[in-house]
């Protein structure tokens, strides 16, 4: 490749990196005002409803008010990883878009083994917790530490058997070919969230104790640790920890979206709905399930710290694994297991 | 391809400078951070030979699993290096020749393949191009055929190592209040409540 070839490529895929980055913060902003407002509605309150119309600027005024603080390092503090730990966490949760296709070859970077990418990079996101939970050298945030580490990894094991089940429906680790796997002349019906529905809710269970999500935000359970490993933190650094978290719960819903509910494909498979562009599917099915989410955080108390484990070891686990094991049987007695020949 | 050569001296680099970091760091916990930092540039390696599934497994499991239980463990130990390092020259023998005796066998190794390619076993399957099957299929296709009865030894070891570290720590410790979500789920009204008439000012 000729040198200008290089460049010219380079600039493309910062233009998309860029495009896509702006979109998808801009949606993040009014995710976590829809995420207020939801919790709001359930109680009976009204939520952010004092900057701009109906509270609509509510996310850009707080993003304001944290740049603007003054960011507080304590003493004691080991300053580079204190520093490190916040850009660690929203830098790997970003990175995971790079792969997400919105639309038929949308992908920013289309790669054979997209799923597996994504899964590393989220299991990657405990580093940003345990980091600042150990830096800060403080007791709250390092118990939240603690506790993030292992609710992180004995949920991934789920995690990882429900993709695997999926993986074996489809025959690929390639995102865009497991969407276009689940595109049927049924429609809503051939999705996998139907033959594969207990896979879903273990998923969209894990996916929460994942990404800290209440009812699982035992890391940051504000009635014991106050708030746990983000106790320290103020101003910008706190803003990219709670970003990073963010995006890594829309990250999760895009992937729940991209396995289960068919990606950028119209439920109804015949005209007026297929001429709706992919994208608009894809960011109303994410939002669907972002919005449970959001109805979780405000509908279900906290789980204490042994049941969390007693449900990601004894219950999810051994579901998941008998679910392996019945798909494979299934998909092999039935000859609709794709690649074997 | 000159942007390849730069990627490759980049990970190169940093996966052996973080190599070295990992025992020359003073702190435990940045040892382990250095570690990790290893492990992610050699999947980086991995994928610039397009290994691509090797590469995500080895962030899944070595950075995403064991290094953070790593990490856990020594966040947790209160490891005190100056006590460590008290030892340092009367240990220095013993693991300077285990040293020795590895990098020996890694030149005899290398230098083998170097003198003779036969004498290194030459891979009795033919690798596919990577246009005609992607690496992870590549992978499936000798592994659970041909090489099956390693692949089913392999994890038998890893059962056998995980059932004797879950029998060294487990302990029965008596009175302790145990959930038993089944017991409590299987309550009703009748065994759970009882009503009582309850005569007036004498209580029950």
């Amino acid at each position: 490749m000729e040198f200008g070839d290089i460049l010219l490529a380079v600039a493309i895929m910062l233009g998309k990196s860029l495009l896509l980055l702006v979109a998808l913060l801009v949606f993040i902003a009014y995710a976590l005002y829809a995420d207020r407002k939801v919790w709001a509605a359930v109680q009976l309150r009204r939520g952010p409803n004092v900057v701009g119309p109906w509270g609509l600027l509510q996310s850009f005024a707080d993003l304001l008010k944290f740049v603007l603080k003054e960011p507080v390092i304590p003493a004691p503090a080991n300053k580079g990883m204190f520093l490190l730990a916040p850009l660690v966490m929203c830098t790997l949760s970003l990175a995971a878009w790079a792969v997400i296709p919105l639309n038929a070859g949308w992908a920013i970077a289309d790669i054979n083994v997209g799923i597996l990418y994504i899964f590393a990079i989220s299991s990657l996101g405990v580093y940003g917790v345990i980091m600042g939970g150990w830096a800060s050298n403080s007791k709250y945030p390092f118990l939240g530490a603690l506790r993030s580490a292992a609710q992180m990894v004995s949920y991934e094991v789920s995690i990882g058997f429900v993709i695997v089940t999926v993986l074996m429906c489809a025959g690929t680790l390639n995102l865009s070919a497991i969407v276009e796997s689940q595109n049927t002349r049924l429609g809503i019906l051939g999705w996998y969230w139907l033959p594969l529905f207990p896979m879903f809710v273990v998923f969209f269970i894990s996916a929460m104790a994942e990404t800290n999500r209440p009812p699982f935000d035992l890391p940051e359970a504000e009635s014991e640790l106050v708030a746990g490993y983000m106790v320290e933190y103020s101003s910008t650094p706190y803003l990219l920890f709670m970003l990073g978290e963010y995006v890594a719960i829309m990250t999760m819903c895009a992937l729940g979206t991209i396995l289960f509910l068919g990606g950028w494909l119209s439920p109804i498979p015949f005209a007026p709905f297929t001429w709706v562009p992919g994208v608009i599917w894809f960011v109303l099915k994410a939002s669907f399930l972002f919005i449970l989410i959001a109805m979780v955080k405000a509908l279900v108390p906290r789980y204490r710290y042994d049941q969390l484990m007693r449900l990601g070891w004894k219950v999810f686990l051994p579901l998941s694994l008998a679910m392996v094991v019945i798909v494979a049987a299934v998909l092999m007695a039935t000859g609709n297991a794709p690649g074997v020949r | 391809m000159t942007v390849t050569a730069a990627f490759f001296y980049l990970f190169a680099t940093i996966t052996v400078a973080s190599g070295f970091m990992v025992i020359a760091s003073r702190n435990p916990v940045q040892s382990v951070l250095f570690l990790i930092l290893a492990f992610v540039n050699a999947a980086g390696l991995f994928l610039m030979m397009g290994a691509e599934f090797l590469a995500m497994i080895l962030v899944i499991v070595y950075v995403g699993a064991v290094a953070v239980l790593f990490l856990f463990v020594v966040m947790m130990l209160d490891v005190d290096f100056a006590a460590l390092r008290q030892g340092f020259l009367h240990y220095l023998p013993v693991g300077g020749l285990i040293g020795v005796i590895f990098l020996l066998e890694l030149i005899l190794v290398v230098g083998a393949y170097a003198i003779d390619p036969g004498l290194v076993r030459a891979p009795s399957v033919p690798i596919p191009a990577a246009d005609v099957m992607t690496n992870t299929e590549a992978l499936g296709q000798v592994l659970y055929t041909r090489y099956f009865y390693f692949f089913q030894a392999a994890g038998l070891i890893l059962l056998v190592a995980m059932i004797g570290a879950i029998i060294l720590t487990l302990r029965e410790r008596v009175g302790v209040r145990r959930q038993d979500i089944s017991k409590q789920n299987a309550r009703t009204q009748d065994t759970a409540v009882e009503v009582r008439k309850v005569p007036f000012r004498q209580g029950i």
